[in-house]
């Protein structure tokens, strides 16, 4: 009963479409959405992760190490956002995201 | 060699069961909180991996900082949250039609997919064998990598930059020091000596132009 490569691939797919579900599913709650991209991030890291060690490269951690990075970065710009639009709406409503007519 | 596979599954159940939890909870904080154990777990499976340096950064960054950082967002916002959990059924057939055929496309691919051995020889910087991980990883992110991690802080930089502009609200009602404004001030502008006539007092026509 090894466990090998793909264990964690599999961990990490299910993570990911777990993510992917959440955004279908909390269509309204953008923070749920931010949490579901978050869940994302980290599938991408375990597989990274997976990779580099059982490839036996290292740089495969470096990359996890970005991703890590931009996933905070994005965590803190996407809540920014949210506060703001909350003080001008009054509301997190994803529907109501038409202001630009897009 | 049963204790690695029995703590692979450990961790991996409880972080798949709690990145369920995440998108079905009812109150987004539990739903913080059940990220935030994903995240422990997860960073369990990265030192089950050999990464102890990404599995303890894990720890720092997400749970330290990312999910507070929701906590803080969610109990900042007065929604109700109730009202946002609408049509959550109403999407849950389509969502989970779309996960299923997602999943089994990653795992079709996932599994009918052979490492080629060459891959593994063909490393671009191989792990050394006698240092721990966390001097492997800096041995390469600071020298062949250095542009890369340079970047990462120009990214966590404007972040924050960005963060900080967005938020920032300046209020008229605060009063403010303005340094020019005091620099700027004589001692002409600031007082004046007045003749007071006995008997009349001070007039306010007479005033100069900051009393009034």
């Amino acid at each position: 009963m090894t466990i090998g490569l793909g264990h964690y691939l599999s961990v990490g797919a299910i993570l990911f479409t777990l993510g992917i579900l959440g955004i279908f599913l909390n269509r309204k709650n953008i923070i749920v959405i931010l949490m579901s991209i978050e869940l994302i991030l980290l599938a991408v890291n375990i597989n990274l992760v997976a990779f580099s060690t059982f490839l036996g490269d290292i740089v495969g951690q470096v990359f996890a190490l970005l991703v890590l990075t931009v996933a905070a970065a994005e965590a803190a710009i996407g809540l920014a956002v949210l506060v703001v639009y909350f003080r001008n709406r009054g509301s997190i409503a994803v529907e109501d995201v038409n202001l630009m007519k897009g | 060699m049963i204790l690695p596979a029995l703590f692979f599954y450990l961790f991996a159940g409880v972080c798949v069961a709690s990145a369920v939890m995440v998108i079905v909870s009812r109150n987004p904080v539990h739903s913080v909180l059940f990220l935030i154990l994903a995240f422990v777990n997860a960073s369990g499976l990265f030192i089950l991996m050999g990464a102890e340096f990404l599995g303890m950064i894990l720890v720092v960054v997400y749970v330290g900082a990312v999910a507070v950082l929701f906590l803080f967002v969610i109990m900042m916002l007065d929604v109700d949250f109730t009202e946002l959990r609408e049509g959550f059924l109403e999407y849950l057939p389509f969502g989970l039609v779309i996960g299923a055929i997602f999943l089994a496309e990653l795992l079709l691919v996932g599994g009918g997919w052979v490492i080629n051995p060459d891959i593994a020889r063909s490393a671009t910087s191989t792990i050394p064998a006698n240092v721990s991980n966390t001097e492997a990883l800096g041995l390469v992110l600071y020298t062949t990598y250095i542009h890369y991690f340079q970047i990462a802080g120009m990214v966590l930089l404007v972040a924050m930059i960005g963060a900080i502009v967005l938020t920032l609200r300046h209020k008229v009602s605060v009063k403010r020091q303005d340094i020019n404004v005091q620099n700027a001030r004589t001692p002409e502008l600031a007082m004046s000596v007045r003749k007071v006539t006995s008997g009349q007092g001070l007039q306010d026509a007479d005033a100069p132009e900051w009393v009034k």
